[in-house]
């Protein structure tokens, strides 16, 4: 893949409010994305760490907070937050928009071709200082 | 142990006897399992010495490390498989030397093991051609994980100038094709220098040949044949600058890698002594001893007792058995006489495959060829005096591949011209595996035959495919046969009264159509309720699938005026189940851009419309091109520029044209009587009309309609769904057209109908088929597979059989009023318009990764295209290119 450096700017997180707070634990500190009221349950969003890596975060049905890169590596393209959520046997995994291979969204392992991996994110929600839940993927 | 080897026999009295394996790749890994099944790892010492740093990997899908696979992810070996059975690894510790007389194997580190059998699965090394300057800085050869991750690391270093690399494969055979994959993959301009008039001149054809070619050229990477690389230029650094070929022509490159063959590594049988053949490999027998009855070698490395070097990886595997078999003293399954050369594969996603006498070889036998250049599809099969099948080569299109092999050395069941033509231009739909006599061998890697799935279903009970594949092992190699083998286990099971299960997926056991009355008599409003209420058990209170919430979504969205629900798309849960074209009101291209098709009704536009569509093109830097189906499609847009784009469209008077929905798309028309001289209606104001009655109505797949003004049929009405040709007394309708992969021409529903009772028809005809169709399954392949067909839809549709007309109607009369533009409703609600945003936490930043670079005065998207996902069986092999 030749990627053009990302155009570095500053993802800005809102949580001036007592909203409820998705973050995401990268290199080992935890990073607000979104609140959790951004996202729809069964649908994923696109959202810029720091060094401009893409992150596909996902809601589920009974309010888990999931979070993969977001680069479909079948593909090359970023798109991975754009595919259906789903479970199969009781486990989250997306399917990507591009050519519909699943992806589990706790460990980032393809479903349809063993050996592929996408990295996976431990997330968790927070309000205010008070921590609601929290889920290592 | 071998009865035939007595020192084994007499060295297990003391103490346990130990066999050396010398190279762990997969032709060793699978003897190594092979050892284990037959639990000689619980009696014997295994120690194995292995040259590449890692254990054995999956040397045939090299290449797709560049669709995300991992070094790791490419290893044969199970977690833990050493440990289980006790072997002995070495790694990056290659054998250097044998005493036959002492029985012991040396290693590069010192370490000496004394075996009782020792087996040589060496594989073999690239052939590098003697061109001045092959040795300089850049040039590779493509054969490890090693070599791949070296040509990476040296392009990436080459890349970052202003203009990108380029690099030049030495070889076109099999593997020259994969290292030319493997560049382009890296976004290198790529070359591909064969000796061959031809490209894989080993396995096909001059014609295979040529369409080939065509079809790698097509995808950027530029052909020389009948050429060899005659000298390297380098710098002053010793990198490599050009390759000068043998016809005086020159080409500027920064690397090169040689991938023009393979020889099989048998220094080490060399140097002890061992029979080896004047053109290399080390001699073996039916059992794989050498001419030393201690001493076995398996795959690449042997030349096999048919006096052949195989480069395939199932007669290596084949070998394998055979060598443990040997060694374990179970000799149950036969020795290696030789093996069937057959190869399906696909190669920068174009489809090879070439099976028995491939180049005609046998007297008196004649061809029959099929080619179509312009779609690259090239067939030729070769039939014998007899008529008896011989073998073939298949470029472009190999589906048929799976049903021919079985039937090579038979006369087929249908005479050889209709085996290859393609689909509906008289290939027999149903001359499947079905047609296939029992002993036709369906699995080729493990050699299982029809009769034994058949037997698997109907003598063991196995009911799955899965289950069969488990019994039988059929399947479970390189997967091309896996078609064949769920259509004969279907077949089976249908036939001994087992109920197949049709179910949706995984979350539901009934049909679409089942879903639908469902859905439609119990009043359900919401996927969650349909899946916790009718779901199955392990799937409710989960989060469905990708299959059945777009399915569902559309079964809610067509029955929404008569439920009560919301029929705009995107409106609370809906919008968690549409695909990303529905949930964008667009259409995801590859690169992660979206492309916008404006509806224009029949075809008919404007001077000032098709000014704007040019302007809003222009200034957002689309791609434009003209549908099949009249109308304009802008390529290239991010999903922040959508509503942007869309705001100007709809003030502009346009709508959507739901070219991203499973929905009606276009109805083309011709001019009609109103311009041409033949027209015998209006057919464009009746295009139109049929258009914006039907605009926006989900169905079960995508609905395309045409008009034609005379029966000359211009518009192409014959091809679609539903199609309307005019007569002098009225409109003739057709239903259930198709073109595309399987085309079909509509059949005549009803003649010489007036406005009214055409548009009855069409409304009642769309209205049964929403439904009653499947998931997917456009009206052309409903039709054939609803009970009592054309006939009956007449029935139903034209005669009102099930008294269901007015329902239908009433039906379609709630989606006609229903009817809301989705793109204007979209664009006046900031809530809807929140998620037009590439990044949630950066709202108004572009996505960088959605980049284009031009191409013929426009853009196209700047993406590397990867290679195919799946390889099926191929070669590992030499012998391939010259």
């Amino acid at each position: 893949m030749t990627m053009a450096p990302m155009t570095p700017m500053t993802p800005t997180a809102a949580t001036e409010r007592t909203a409820v707070r998705v973050e995401l634990l990268v290199d080992q500190r935890w990073f607000t994305v979104c609140e959790l009221t951004d996202l729809t349950p069964g649908r994923g969003v696109a959202a810029l760490l720091p060094d401009g890596a893409q992150v596909a975060v996902f809601l589920d049905r009974s309010g888990r907070v999931y979070a993969i890169a977001n680069r479909d590596p079948f593909t090359g393209a970023y798109v991975l937050s754009r595919g259906l959520l789903g479970s199969a046997g009781g486990r989250p995994f997306v399917a990507s928009p591009l050519l519909k291979q699943r992806f589990d969204l706790e460990t980032g392992r393809c479903l349809d071709d063993e050996g592929v991996v996408v990295q996976a994110y431990a997330t968790r929600a927070r309000a205010g200082a008070d921590e609601v839940s929290a889920q290592v993927a | 142990m071998s009865a035939s080897n007595p020192r084994t026999a007499a060295a297990a009295e003391n103490a346990a006897p130990t066999i050396v394996l010398v190279g762990h790749g997969m032709v060793g890994q699978r003897f190594l399992e092979a050892l284990a099944e037959r639990k000689v790892t619980e009696t014997a010492r295994v120690v194995v010495f292995c040259e590449e740093p890692r254990p054995a990997y999956d040397r045939v899908q090299l290449t797709s490390y560049f669709s995300g696979r991992t070094p790791d992810g490419l290893s044969l070996v199970e977690d833990g498989f050493m440990a289980r059975h006790g072997i002995e690894l070495h790694l990056g510790d290659p054998a250097e030397v044998i005493d036959r007389d002492a029985r012991t194997v040396t290693a590069r580190s010192g370490l000496t093991v004394a075996y009782d059998a020792l087996v040589l699965a060496t594989g073999s090394y690239p052939f590098v051609p003697p061109v001045p300057g092959k040795d300089s800085d850049g040039c590779f050869v493509y054969r490890t994980i090693e070599d791949l991750l070296a040509i990476e690391e040296y392009a990436k270093d080459r890349s970052s100038g202003d203009s990108g690399a380029s690099g030049v494969v030495v070889g076109g055979g099999l593997l020259g094709l994969e290292a030319a994959g493997a560049l382009k993959g890296l976004g290198l301009t790529t070359h591909i220098v064969e000796f061959n008039p031809r490209l894989m001149a080993i396995q096909v054809d001059e014609g295979g040949g040529a369409a080939l070619r065509r079809t790698v050229e097509d995808m950027g990477l530029i052909v020389h044949t009948g050429v060899g690389g005659k000298e390297i230029t380098a710098d002053g650094d010793g990198a490599v600058t050009a390759m000068t070929l043998s016809d005086g022509s020159s080409i500027d490159t920064d690397l090169v890698i040689f991938s023009a063959g393979v020889r099989p590594r048998d220094q080490l049988a060399r140097d002890c002594g061992l029979d080896v053949g004047e053109r290399g490999g080390i001699a073996v027998d039916e059992t794989c001893r050498t001419s030393d009855p201690a001493v076995y070698a398996i795959g690449e490395c042997a030349l096999a007792a048919d006096g052949r070097v195989y480069g395939l990886v199932a007669p290596g595997y084949e070998m394998a058995e055979v060598a443990a078999r040997e060694i374990a003293d179970t000799p149950d399954g036969g020795g290696f006489t030789g093996a069937d050369t057959s190869t399906k594969l696909k190669l920068l996603g174009v489809d090879v495959a070439s099976f028995g006498d491939a180049h005609g070889t046998a007297d008196g036998c004649l061809d029959v060829v099929y080619s179509d250049s312009r779609s690259g599809v090239y067939k030729k099969l070769v039939v014998g005096a007899d008529g008896a099948l011989l073998g073939g080569v298949l470029v472009g299109d190999a589906e048929s591949y799976g049903m021919l092999r079985p039937l090579t050395g038979s006369v087929p069941p249908v005479s050889p011209e209709q085996l290859v033509l393609p689909a509906g231009l008289g290939a027999p739909a149903a001359l499947g595996p079905s047609a296939l006599p029992d002993e036709a061998v369906i699995c080729n890697c493990h050699n299982v035959t029809k009769g034994a799935i058949r037997s698997a279903v109907t003598d063991h009970h196995r009911t799955t495919v899965p289950e069969v594949k488990k019994c039988t092992k059929a399947g479970t190699g390189c997967g091309s046969c896996v078609k064949a083998l769920t259509s004969l286990v279907n077949d089976e099971l249908e036939a001994g009264g087992v109920s197949v299960d049709k179910g949706l997926c995984g979350c539901f056991a009934y049909t679409r159509a089942e879903l639908y009355e469902i859905v439609r008599t119990l009043r359900i409003t919401t996927y969650a309720q349909l899946l916790d209420s009718h779901g199955r058990a392990e799937a409710r209170e989960g989060d469905g699938c990708e299959v059945c919430k777009p399915a569902v979504a559309s079964i809610i969205a067509s029955l929404a005026p008569t439920l009560g629900a919301s029929g705009y798309v995107l409106d609370g849960e809906q919008a968690a189940l549409q695909d990303t074209n529905d949930h964008f009101l667009a259409n995801l291209q590859r690169n992660g851009s979206y492309s916008i098709v404006p509806r224009i009704p029949g075809g008919e536009i404007t001077p000032e419309k098709l000014i704007v569509i040019g302007e809003v093109a222009r200034d957002f830097g689309l791609y434009t091109k003209i549908t099949g189906g009249q109308r304009i499609d802008l390529f290239g847009a991010r999903v922040d520029q959508l509503p942007l784009i869309w705001t100007r469209l709809v003030d502009a008077g346009f709508e959507s044209g739901h070219a991203y929905g499973k929905a009606l798309r276009t109805v083309k028309s011709c001019v009609g009587q109103t311009w041409c001289r033949y027209g015998v209606q209006d057919s464009v104001r009746m295009a139109i009309d049929l258009e914006l009655r039907y605009r926006g109505l989900r169905s079960p797949h995508k609905l395309k309609s045409a008009v034609s003004g005379c029966a000359r049929e211009c518009a192409e009405a014959r091809g679609k769904d539903f199609g309307v040709i005019a007569t002098s007394n009225g409109w003739n309708l057709y239903v259930g057209g198709n073109g595309g992969a399987d085309p079909r021409h509509a059949d005549l529903l009803a003649q010489d109908l007036d406005d009214k009772e055409l548009i009855r028809l069409i409304d009642r005809f769309l209205m049964f088929y929403i439904r009653t169709a499947d998931r997917l399954e456009r009206t052309s392949a409903w039709l054939e597979r609803i009970e009592g067909g054309l006939d009956h839809v007449r029935e139903v549709v034209v005669e009102d059989s099930l008294g269901l007309g007015a329902e239908l109607e009433a039906m379609m009369a709630d989606h006609v009023t229903g009817y809301r533009d989705e793109w204007a409703e979209t664009l006046g609600d900031p809530e809807r318009l929140r998620r037009f945003v590439s990044f949630v936490n950066a709202p108004g930043a572009p996505d960088p990764s959605v980049k284009f670079v031009p191409e013929r005065d426009q853009v196209k998207p700047d993406l590397t295209i990867l290679s195919g996902p799946t390889l099926p069986v191929r070669t590992l092999e030499g012998t391939a290119s010259r």
